[in-house]
């Protein structure tokens, strides 16, 4: 694995490798006091944020620190990025500065693909590698959220193949979604994409997977459930009639809860709003696996940067 | 000043040789010989077409200079086979007064390579809230026959309607950009699969047709000449058809890069496929190349549109639209339409010559190959085959979507009114 840009890059057995390694990790590091690894000593990686995210930005600095990689941080405000430089050009800046990994966050879409074609291009000329991990680039894709969500589906599962796993809400602007989709349908489950037509893009037909515009039909028949957020946007932009209507078609509330089989995991990205796609109630629930996603991510990001850094494991 | 021009095959036809004086073919027959002082071409059996003519180009001058110029452009046009282009008007400052458009055509004439035809804005500033002075500018000296928003929609039905009701007064055509704005607005590629596998914003194939339709309305009531530009979608066949039927006076061109590429080539994300309206799918392709061929579609025009190295190398989303197209289009309607045999050379000279002229109103352009008529030419090299380097073409900028890429046909000269203007690959300066 050269880079991870997109989910659709992975197969079934590279993708299980990563699970595997990630749950490989969580149980080396389980309970001790000390939680650093020297797999990636010397090794440098750099966090290049053009969105803000907290979240995901800290879950792959701890990785980082975690395996003893140093690990620097850019946002685009106050670095060289509001003063009009390329996106191109600051890339190739923080490769020509020794990056092994560059973590890309930005709201273009297929950003992270064109800076690992021009690190490439610059590699091979230069010699000196650079890998580049899509955090999320416009509405196209999330990887490792889908692994961290994957990883979460396990643990409460066991097993990914033939489970049948509902995904609902703004499909259109998810990348969380779409990596979703493609991961989720690779491991063998079935999934069940359940949203108002205008929050689907148009082709979804074409994805490996069902639509539903109808929760309550759906939710007895599903093993997990994944809320997705409604940004605040959404709900200005004429996608739906309101936050209230929404709420009541497609929310998760505590009938809807018991709809499910029992035990049924509700996962969602984060950050949550509540009353909206899930009620608070849902959210604190036993079925709610939110924070066990959040632990996760971090070892999900470590294994991303092992097998890329220093190889996957035999 | 005469030129002879041996064994040549108009339209593919019988091998002829031509005598040229002061421009004009004065005779046409077999073993023809020329004084002295005749300059001679010696065609190679190659097939002889009428100068092409292009409706829609960007020269990107005034005030785009660092994409293309005037100079650099009329000799992409000439090494394409070109012999008139239609530059469009948004330019900095946009060609939306007679100043502009007299500049244009001034650089034009001083290149002397292309007769380059000032394309008007059909609203002030391309702003689509108030007619441009389209009476001016065609009766200035630029004497400009096509108004365009080109880039942008005459969005405003009613803007729409006026523009139409003014020029039918003033035997101009105005040219449509169709797209419904508030349909595409932060649209990045084809709405369809690829798109929504992508993660880019769709641009229906809906915000072209609804506008053609509405347009064609307009022009009917309005007994005005539209032209639409780039149809890009099958649904817009049948609006097309339709409206032609019941006699409106609509013309539509199609460019070279909507009869090959599709939004399949978009998955690597590079800008060198961005271009408006987006490419679409195989099936779109496929009822280009039938409508062109039909004649639902009257033209091939380029909407060659030069990007410097810096508007295209970044992500999808910053890269600016378009592509060039003036040196790879014959080539590119030799491989879709004459190959497959949609088209013969008496079609390939009917869309990529006759029809244009006729459309954007030049008298001495798209005329037959005959005696009597301007020694304007286009000869091609059916044969050849030939890969499409970006740095290798005239353009200042390299934007060729076709890079690295084999295509038939190669123009072994352009003549314009008896003047080789291209030969060989080499402008004739």
């Amino acid at each position: 694995m050269k880079h991870l840009l997109s989910v659709a890059d992975l197969d079934a057995a590279t993708a299980t490798g990563l699970l595997d390694t990630a749950a490989r990790l969580k149980e080396t590091l389980l309970g001790r006091e000390v939680r650093k690894l020297p797999t990636l000593r010397g090794r440098t990686v750099v966090t290049l944020f053009y969105e803000d995210s907290t979240r995901t930005r800290v879950s792959f600095e701890i990785a980082g620190k975690w395996m003893s990689a140093d690990t620097i941080n850019i946002s685009a405000k106050g670095s060289s990025v509001s003063k009009g430089e390329s996106l191109r050009d600051t890339a190739l800046t923080v490769s020509a500065m020794g990056a092994d990994c560059v973590i890309v966050r930005h709201p273009a879409s297929g950003a992270a693909h064109r800076i690992a074609g021009w690190a490439d291009k610059d590699a091979a000329t230069t010699g000196t590698h650079t890998s580049v991990v899509n955090a999320g680039d416009g509405t196209h894709e999330h990887p490792t959220q889908a692994l961290l969500d994957a990883a979460t589906l396990r643990d409460s599962l066991g097993s990914i193949a033939g489970r049948r796993i509902g995904i609902v809400g703004d499909v259109l602007h998810s990348r969380v979604a779409r990596s979703n989709v493609l991961l989720l349908s690779t491991l063998g489950a079935e999934v069940v994409l359940i949203a108002p037509p205008t929050l689907l893009p148009t082709g979804v037909a074409e994805w490996p997977c069902r639509v539903s515009h109808h929760l309550d039909a759906e939710l007895p028949a599903l093993d997990a459930v994944m809320m997705l957020r409604v940004q605040a946007e959404r709900m200005h932009g004429g996608f739906f009639p309101s936050a209230r209507e929404y709420a009541i078609a497609y929310g998760l509330n505590e009938n809807r809860l018991g709809l499910l089989p029992d035990g049924a995991p509700v996962l969602h990205p984060g950050p949550m709003v509540r009353g909206m796609e899930i009620a608070p109630a849902v959210a604190d629930s036993a079925n709610a696996k939110v924070l066990a996603q959040v632990r996760n991510g971090v070892h999900v990001r470590m294994a991303v940067l092992y097998h890329l850094l220093a190889g996957a494991p035999e | 000043m005469t030129l002879l021009i041996k064994n040549a095959k108009p339209y593919g036809e019988d091998a002829v040789d031509l005598l040229v004086d002061d421009g004009v073919v004065v005779e046409i027959g077999s073993g023809l010989t020329g004084d002295e002082t005749a300059e001679t071409l010696d065609a190679g059996g190659h097939v002889l077409l009428p100068g092409l003519v292009d409706l829609h180009v960007h020269l990107r001058e005034p005030g785009g200079e660092e994409s293309e110029t005037v100079e650099t452009g009329s000799h992409a046009a000439a090494l394409g086979g070109f012999t008139a282009v239609f530059a469009m008007p948004n330019t900095d400052p946009v060609a939306d007064t007679a100043v502009v458009v007299e500049h244009v055509r001034r650089r034009g004439e001083e290149v002397g390579l292309v007769d380059v035809h000032p394309v008007g804005a059909v609203t002030a500033g391309l702003r689509g809230e108030k007619l441009a002075e389209l009476g001016t500018m065609a009766a200035s000296r630029a004497q400009v026959r096509m108004f365009s928003d080109d880039g942008r929609c005459v969005n405003d039905p009613l803007v729409m309607r006026r523009a139409l009701e003014y020029a039918s007064a003033l035997d101009v055509v105005i040219a449509q950009h169709a797209e419904d704005h508030r349909l595409t607005g932060g649209a990045q590629a084809h709405e369809g699969a690829v798109a929504a596998r992508l993660g880019l914003q769709g641009w229906p194939a809906t915000a072209e047709e609804t506008v053609i339709a509405r347009d064609c309305a307009l022009a009917r009531e309005a007994g005005a000449d539209l032209h639409v530009c780039h149809v890009s979608s099958l649904h817009s066949i049948a609006v097309l058809r339709q409206a032609k039927a019941q006699g409106v006076r609509v013309s539509a061109e199609v460019t070279p890069h909507h009869l090959l590429l599709t939004d399949g080539r978009l998955t690597g994300y590079d800008p060198v496929n961005k271009v408006n309206p987006p490419l679409r799918t195989g099936a779109d392709t496929q009822a280009m190349r039938e409508a062109l061929a039909e004649g639902v579609i009257d033209v091939v025009a380029t909407d060659h549109a030069p990007h410097a190295q810096q508007y295209k190398d970044a992500e999808w989303a910053a890269a600016r639209p378009g592509m060039l197209g003036l040196q790879t289009a014959l080539s590119v309607v030799i491989h879709t339409m004459v190959e497959p045999g949609l088209l013969d050379w008496r079609g390939v000279a009917r869309v990529l010559s006759e029809r244009p002229a006729e459309i954007g109103r030049l008298p001495d352009q798209g005329r037959p190959i005959a005696v009597g008529e301007p020694a304007t030419f286009c000869l091609v090299d059916p044969e050849a085959q030939w890969t499409v380097r970006g740095a290798a073409l005239a353009s200042k900028a390299a934007n060729t979507p076709y890079e690295g890429m084999r295509l038939p046909g190669a123009v072994v000269a352009t003549v314009l009114r008896g003047r080789i203007t291209a030969r060989d690959g080499k402008v004739v300066a």
